[in-house]
């Protein structure tokens, strides 16, 4: 089973590199960015038939290595 | 010989690199980024640091800074250009050298003193060094795993493009002596014309015998040659 | 709306504290109100347990410039330089985001020191984990190492040196005090008091965000299980901007536009304004809807209080802001008037066209409340065990012990993360008694030491406030310089415990008995209180930061032995003290009895014997001798060169072991060239200083006769195993 995880910083938290990024390409003249937020991405291939147990087991994921949750939010999408 | 040292938000190592080039007499120039114009100067240097706080990937933001066009510009024209630790990341972001610098293979920061050995020294940069010579340089960066593909790496051995490898004291080049995985233990390489060159050591934290010892120098003597 | 009970103690505040707060009002205050009040009369800030102690510390003396008060302490080293200087903790926020959490304490001591007029040269740090065997230890020890080397390589400040230690007091409640040190000009010194009346109050720097709001009162609360919950107020660091702030104030600070200039740390907005016009006895109005805000929406509750990292406050001169303003946008980075100075002493906070807050100065600064809290006099333990009754382990096994240990293996797996030699100047790094940095283009450098004895502290504070004083001043004499100034950060446990604040108390007049005795001031410094988890205490850790002197670039020595043939002498008594000494903590798992007293008479006399034979050229590489005694020492000497030794045998020692591994203090070890013994033993004589041949160095092979002989090589190995070990990845 394959699943899609997208780790982003928590809204409130400040994202230096989306800071630098983002007046970058303004200066470039994309002058109607409003916002670019950094994160990470991760394709996970479970070996597990039961949806619902892969779901639980990404989110563990997550929750103990992928996203440090402190400053972090992780949003899983399941793929096939 | 005239000089110009670009500073980038966040350079760190510009200061450095313009003592060692003031003490050895060269005019030099400090040149913000924002500027559209270079001063006439025999060598540019892209100095190291953490420009844009190596924010998305190191040396990507500042590869699109206005001075830029004109290093590009310069370096085709065959101006001496030396890119060092960030500089080399930003001259590879801005194409004007070829490759990868990934991040180190340890995944840490690495800061410590290193050797590398003259591979080649019938070039701009390193004439004033015996070939096969072993230096002692300092590193201190976290993406300086250099990478290529095959047909890059073979234009670059067949064509005495790699001026200095990683390797231990005595100068064996192994493993063991590559401090972040470097391909081939590949410390710093040219462009085709030898004009331009990238390396991960640095050689002004070598200048002074006083602090560190001053290993690094001939190669600033080399240009003056 | 009326104040609740439960609002008053969610923010850290008794009843009675908050009686006194309607006092000064004359009315009741409003929640945004209560959250000032809480930050500037917490701990953190008001400094309401240890003040009255902390007076007790000599803080004055001909070299001093600034003492405790400021941002940071300043001291004149000649010419017309001054070095100022500061250390600080950030425990708390690094317990529980360690890689944010050490990087803003790096980047908030920076501040500090560069709020002044200095351009920082280097950074130091003292930072203590919990036992190896915590499950939590090597996640918070990568996590902190990486995020000290992450902020200070990236503005690009050498990290030259500090101290590594282990100890299961810190499984809960790990320490992270980080050092910085600048370099300024004496006539370019930058304070924080206020003068003037209407003159424009400016922010400068990144927005403010949701960070941290109240994180200086989480500072100062104890932990408990719950903690690791509340996690949502750690701030991030961004050393990129912090390197912009840091060029753009130092290129403002060259013109004469500054009047008084303050750094937002904790409680940001609302301790750096007070504290600016506290000092300059103004009062001071704020438009808050001018505060540069990252997020939409943010009440004044949530400006006052956010502890967003890189931020600054500067009061102008008339007429210069245009010219400020043109810096700051070169540098890309916020520059907004939002208030003004008055002369109302209140601070005075406008939003939406509405006053939202408005309180007396002197309430939330002079007037804050101060406890001299009740405390217990030290019961120092009596030696319970007999030495001679311990099972027998022969001084190579126990050597190996040691060396190979947590707290004395070689610390080159953290120390090669910091860029250690960035800006050029840094002549010793980190790896010996002190680190060494040039000033820039003069003839001169200074030393610097970071030092901390728990172990000693908790068997007897008073004692071992005494003794840190004196390791960190004998580290500074032992590269050959003149030690000048400390600064201190005291992490202690809970204050309004009795037992606490008795070794609080103690640990301090012991350091001011040294600090007296060596004239060797305390300049400014820290206190982290609540340093506990489920409310047990961590051991009393007050540590030292000591800035030295050399007026020549000569005499500037290490430890590593130069030359087979020399002889190395030790000079200090050795009388055998081994409770609370490494040998018995590695070897026996023995941590009692009392620590190794301190005289002091002897200690400066040996050591200022010592700085006058490095003087005179006669030395030619020195160690002083603390944890793990002489023979630790040796060996670290050995490694540093990969030189052998020949060590002789104590004469009235029967037992090896006593003599090698006590930890007597006031001791260092000399190289000296055989032919000036005879000259050495004259000076030292002539100065009463005790003094021993103690070995001979030679090539290759580490040796006592009949009792130990290893290659160097091996001992190198043996010292450098230990970090790589227990962080390899599987």
């Amino acid at each position: 089973m394959k699943f899609s995880v997208t780790v982003t910083l928590k809204k409130d938290v400040l994202d230096p590199q989306g800071k630098v990024v983002g007046q970058t390409l303004k200066n470039m003249g994309m002058t109607n960015l409003i916002q670019i937020r950094q994160g990470k991405f991760f394709e996970i291939d479970l070996d597990e038939k039961n949806p619902s147990k892969a779901q639980d087991q990404v989110k563990e994921m997550c929750e103990k290595l992928l996203s440090n949750q402190i400053i972090e939010d992780f949003k899983i999408k399941q793929k096939e | 010989m005239k000089s110009s040292v670009v500073v980038f938000p966040g350079s760190n190592c510009d200061r450095d690199i313009a003592v060692t080039l003031e003490k050895l007499q060269f005019k030099n120039t400090m040149v913000w980024h924002k500027e559209t114009k270079l001063p006439k100067s025999d060598l540019i240097v892209i100095p190291g640091g953490f420009s844009y706080g190596d924010y998305l990937r190191s040396g990507a933001i500042a590869a699109k800074s206005n001075i830029l066009n004109e290093v590009i510009k310069a370096g085709n024209d065959g101006s001496l250009i030396i890119g060092i630790c960030n500089g080399f990341q930003i001259l590879i972001e801005c194409g004007l050298l070829q490759g990868a610098l990934l991040r180190n293979f340890g995944l840490k920061f690495i800061s410590k003193d290193i050797f590398i050995k003259i591979q080649s020294n019938k070039n701009k940069f390193f004439n004033k060094y015996k070939k096969d010579e072993v230096v002692k340089l300092n590193i201190a960066h976290n993406e300086g795993n250099f990478f290529t593909d095959k047909k890059h790496l073979k234009e670059l051995e067949d064509n005495d493009l790699i001026p200095i490898k990683y390797c231990d004291e005595k100068g064996n080049i192994t493993r063991a002596s590559n401090p972040n995985g470097s391909l081939n233990n590949i410390a710093g390489i040219f462009n085709k014309n030898k004009n331009i060159l990238g390396m991960m050591p640095h050689p002004e934290r070598m200048s002074d015998k006083i602090c560190s010892d001053d290993s690094g120098l001939p190669l600033f003597l080399s240009l003056m040659n | 709306m009326k104040i609740t009970k439960e609002q008053i103690q969610s923010h850290g505040l008794k009843l009675d504290e908050y009686k006194k707060i309607k006092n000064f009002l004359g009315r009741e205050a409003n929640l945004l109100e209560l959250g000032i009040f809480s930050a500037m009369w917490n701990e953190h800030c008001s400094y309401k347990s240890s003040k009255i102690h902390l007076k007790k510390l000599p803080t004055k003396n001909k070299i001093v410039i600034q003492g405790p008060g400021e941002n940071a302490g300043v001291i004149d080293i000649g010419d017309d330089d001054a070095i100022i200087f500061k250390i600080e903790s950030h425990n708390h926020p690094s317990f529980i985001e360690p890689y944010q959490g050490a990087a803003t304490g790096v980047g908030g001591i920076l501040r500090d020191v560069f709020t002044m007029g200095a351009r920082p040269i280097a950074l130091m740090n003292s930072i203590h984990f919990g036992s190896p065997d915590n499950k939590k230890t090597q996640n918070l020890l990568n996590g902190v190492v990486s995020g000290i080397g992450g902020y200070g390589n990236s503005v690009g400040i050498p990290t030259v040196g500090g101290e590594t230690k282990f100890n299961s007091t810190y499984n809960e409640n790990i320490l992270v005090n980080a050092m910085a040190i600048g370099h300024a000009k004496k006539n370019k010194i930058f304070y924080s008091k206020a003068k003037g009346i209407n003159k424009p109050v400016v922010y400068v720097g990144s927005k403010t965000g949701r960070d941290g709001i109240h994180g200086a009162t989480m500072a100062s609360a104890e932990f408990d299980e719950n903690s690791e919950e509340k996690k949502p107020t750690v701030q991030v660091g961004d050393p990129f901007t912090e390197k912009l702030l840091l060029e753009a104030c130092l290129e403002l600070m060259k013109k004469n536009s500054i009047i008084s200039i303050q750094d937002m740390g904790a409680a940001g907005l609302t301790s750096s304004s007070i504290e600016m016009a506290s000092k300059g006895k103004l009062g001071i109005e704020l438009d808050l809807d001018k505060v540069p805000c990252r997020e939409k929406n943010m009440t004044p509750y949530e400006m006052m209080l956010s502890e967003s990292q890189e931020r600054m406050l500067i009061i102008l001169d008339d007429k210069k802001e245009n010219e400020a303003k043109k810096i700051f946008d070169k540098w890309d980075l916020d520059f907004v008037v939002i208030g003004k100075t008055t002369d109302t002493n209140k601070l005075v906070l406008n939003f939406n066209n509405k006053k939202v807050a408005d309180i007396p100065i002197t309430a939330l600064a002079d007037e804050a409340p101060q406890y001299d809290r009740k405390w217990n006099k030290f019961k120092v333990k009596k030696n319970d065990f007999k030495i001679k009754e311990l099972k027998k382990i022969k001084t190579d096994k126990a050597l190996f012990k040691i060396l190979s240990s947590p707290d004395h293996s070689n610390k080159s797996w953290i120390t090669d993360q910091y860029d250690q030699v960035v800006m050029c100047d840094t002549i010793q790094k980190s790896g010996g008694d002190a680190a060494v940095v040039r000033v820039h283009k003069k003839e001169k450098a200074i030393s610097i030491s970071v030092d901390s004895s728990a172990n000693y502290c908790v068997a007897d504070p008073r004692t071992g406030g005494k003794q840190i004083v004196c390791e960190n001043w004998r580290n500074l004499i032992s590269v050959g310089s003149k030690p000048l100034a400390i600064t201190n950060c005291l992490n202690f446990g809970n204050p309004e415990k009795p037992e606490v604040m008795g070794e609080f108390v103690e640990c301090i007049e012991g350091m001011k008995e040294a600090c007296e005795f060596l004239d060797y001031p305390v300049v400014s410094g820290n206190v982290s209180f609540y340093n506990e988890t489920n409310s047990k205490s961590i051991y009393p850790t007050p540590v030292i930061g000591g800035v030295g002197i050399f007026d020549n670039l000569n005499r500037i020595i290490d430890m590593k032995t130069k030359k087979a043939g020399n002889i190395i002498i030790v000079v200090g008594k050795t009388f055998g003290h081994l409770t609370r000494s490494s040998f018995l903590k590695e070897i026996y798992s023995i941590n009692d009895g009392s620590p190794p007293e301190i005289n002091l008479t002897n200690e400066k006399n040996n050591g200022l014997s010592v700085l006058n034979l490095i003087k005179n050229n006669l030395i030619l590489s020195c160690h002083d001798v603390s944890s793990g005694g002489i023979l630790v020492a040796l060996a670290e000497m050995s490694i540093s060169s990969m030189l052998g030794l020949k060590i002789n045998k104590p004469k009235k020692f029967s037992d090896l072991n006593e003599y090698f591994f006590a930890e007597d203090q006031g001791r260092y070890l000399l190289e000296i060239e055989k032919n000036n013994l005879e000259k050495i033993e004259k000076m030292l004589k002539k100065s009463n200083t005790f003094y021993e041949v103690v070995a001979e160095v030679q090539n290759d092979i580490f040796e006592i006769d009949k009792t130990l002989s290893i290659k160097t090589e091996e001992l190198f190995k043996c010292n450098n195993q230990w970090f790589k070990k227990f962080n390899a990845v599987n």
